[in-house]
């Protein structure tokens, strides 16, 4: 009805935690115990070799998992080259490799090494 | 004469011992280093209200009288309980005999080189804030080549709250020294740029709030959110930080002429090598347990055996000289029953 008289319906922007959906995050937790460590810090994002190129931000996807807020990280979860940086500089000992494993699991994301054959195969004949 | 043996002449060992005294008990005043006083001895001005650290430290140092035996360079090489005594042999050979021990070991600050990643000990200009107090004593808050800082950050947490290093505890007392340092760079340097650096600033007890809010006022220091991941020299041999910026949420990189590393306190180890000779408990975090975390904070599990000031925990000056009184009020007690 209100589109006859133009205008548009916009979608809140709010976290809604009454809806929200944790099971990604519940099921991170339990394959990462560490995963529930985090302090927010930003150690990780602050050396992240993707985040200093793009808008990947570890820090940030972590708590959008434990917030319910996913599907927005569909696309950005595959940005992360599993260099382990990250792990190095954090103070709480999370094992942010394994949670950047389980979360691209869990949205059934392709993880670094299968995005890197699958590009190398079609074009690439040697084994590597 | 009831006698008692405090380890330790840092503040909370002077403090006890000159309240012990005035109820007329003997007191050996055992000191590792060639002077009493402790970690006090090394700074300027304290928090909250930039007070003479070295005027407060003579005042307390004031309070003993000569029942106390201050004995200097010097540490216990061996203890034993033995019926209701406790039989001591000191490293000069000597051997005392006393009705009750205080443990007053106090801490050790951490050492920054083992957080090689923040250049400590490998890079000119990287100094801690134990070091900056020294500078600010002297009135010469230079770099290394003779220069006044332009820019200068802190980093909070420096083997604190660092399950890396085996430090999960926070030290409490950081927060607030680094606030007050870096408005005492301000006032030294009005034109120099000032960050700080932390995960959480815990403003918690009376005026530190308000040091804070001078801080980011009338002094102009900037606070950021996020933790350091590295540092790093550039060719001019300057320092190039990284952190992530966490309320923008986005990385920064910031050079500085001067990095200052606010260490945090670890127990002191030579205070926990005797603390397992006599059995006391040590929490995860090896501070020593008393009996309980509340009322009975001063009591090990061996009668007349207690605890006083930071071997229980980091705790500011007017923590540590109230725990301080709290103990010589129980091992007087426990004297007089």
């Amino acid at each position: 009805m209100s589109s006859k008289f133009g205008y548009t319906k916009l979608d809140s922007g709010t976290v809604n935690l009454d809806n929200a959906n944790f099971d990604v995050a519940k099921k991170v937790a339990q394959q990462e115990r560490s995963f529930t460590y985090c302090i927010a810090c930003g150690s990780c994002t602050a050396t992240c070799s993707a985040g200093n190129f793009t808008e990947y931000n570890l820090r940030k996807i972590q708590l959008m998992v434990r917030r319910g807020e996913v599907e927005p990280l569909r696309e950005t979860i595959t940005r992360c080259m599993l260099c382990g940086k990250c792990q190095m500089v954090c103070p709480k000992g999370v094992s942010t490799r394994n949670v950047v494993l389980q979360i691209s699991k869990l949205l059934k994301q392709p993880v670094a090494k299968e995005q890197l054959t699958d590009k190398l195969h079609p074009t690439d004949d040697r084994k590597i | 004469m009831k006698s008692v043996v405090i380890v330790g002449a840092g503040i909370a060992g002077i403090e006890a011992a000159a309240k012990l005294t005035k109820s007329g008990v003997k007191v050996f005043l055992v000191e590792k280093e060639k002077e009493i006083g402790g970690h006090l001895r090394q700074w300027d001005r304290l928090f909250p209200t930039q007070e003479n650290a070295q005027k407060v430290l003579e005042d307390i140092i004031d309070g003993l009288d000569n029942r106390a035996e201050v004995l200097k360079n010097v540490t216990v090489q061996h203890v034993e309980k033995k019926g209701d005594k406790f039989e001591i042999t000191l490293t000069n050979n000597r051997s005392l005999t006393t009705d009750a021990v205080l443990m007053a070991t106090g801490f050790d600050t951490f050492n920054a080189r083992r957080k090689e990643e923040y250049g400590y000990g490998i890079y000119d200009n990287v100094i801690t804030s134990t070091e900056l107090e020294e500078m600010f004593k002297t009135e010469r808050v230079l770099c290394t080549n003779g220069k006044a800082p332009e820019r200068v950050a802190f980093v909070h947490c420096v083997g604190s709250r660092d399950a890396k290093v085996g430090n999960r505890y926070c030290s409490k007392v950081c927060c607030v020294t680094a606030v007050k340092q870096a408005s005492e760079v301000k006032q030294l340097y009005p034109e120099a740029e000032v960050y700080n650096f932390y995960m959480d600033l815990r403003m918690f007890d009376r005026k530190f709030e308000d040091m804070y809010h001078e801080a980011q006022t009338s002094c102009g220091v900037q606070f950021v959110r996020g933790r350091l991941s590295e540092a790093a020299e550039t060719k001019d041999g300057r320092l190039q930080i990284k952190a992530e910026d966490t309320l923008l949420g986005k990385p920064l990189k910031l050079t500085v002429d001067m990095l200052v590393l606010m260490t945090g306190m670890e127990p002191c180890s030579s205070g926990v090598a005797l603390a397992k000779k006599l059995k006391i408990e040590q929490g995860s975090d090896r501070f020593f347990n008393g009996q309980n975390a509340y009322n009975l904070r001063n009591f090990t599990s061996t009668q007349g055996l207690f605890l006083a000031g930071t071997c229980t925990g980091p705790k500011t000056i007017p923590e540590t000289l109230a725990d301080a009184r709290a103990a010589a009020a129980e091992v007087l007690s426990y004297l007089t029953k």
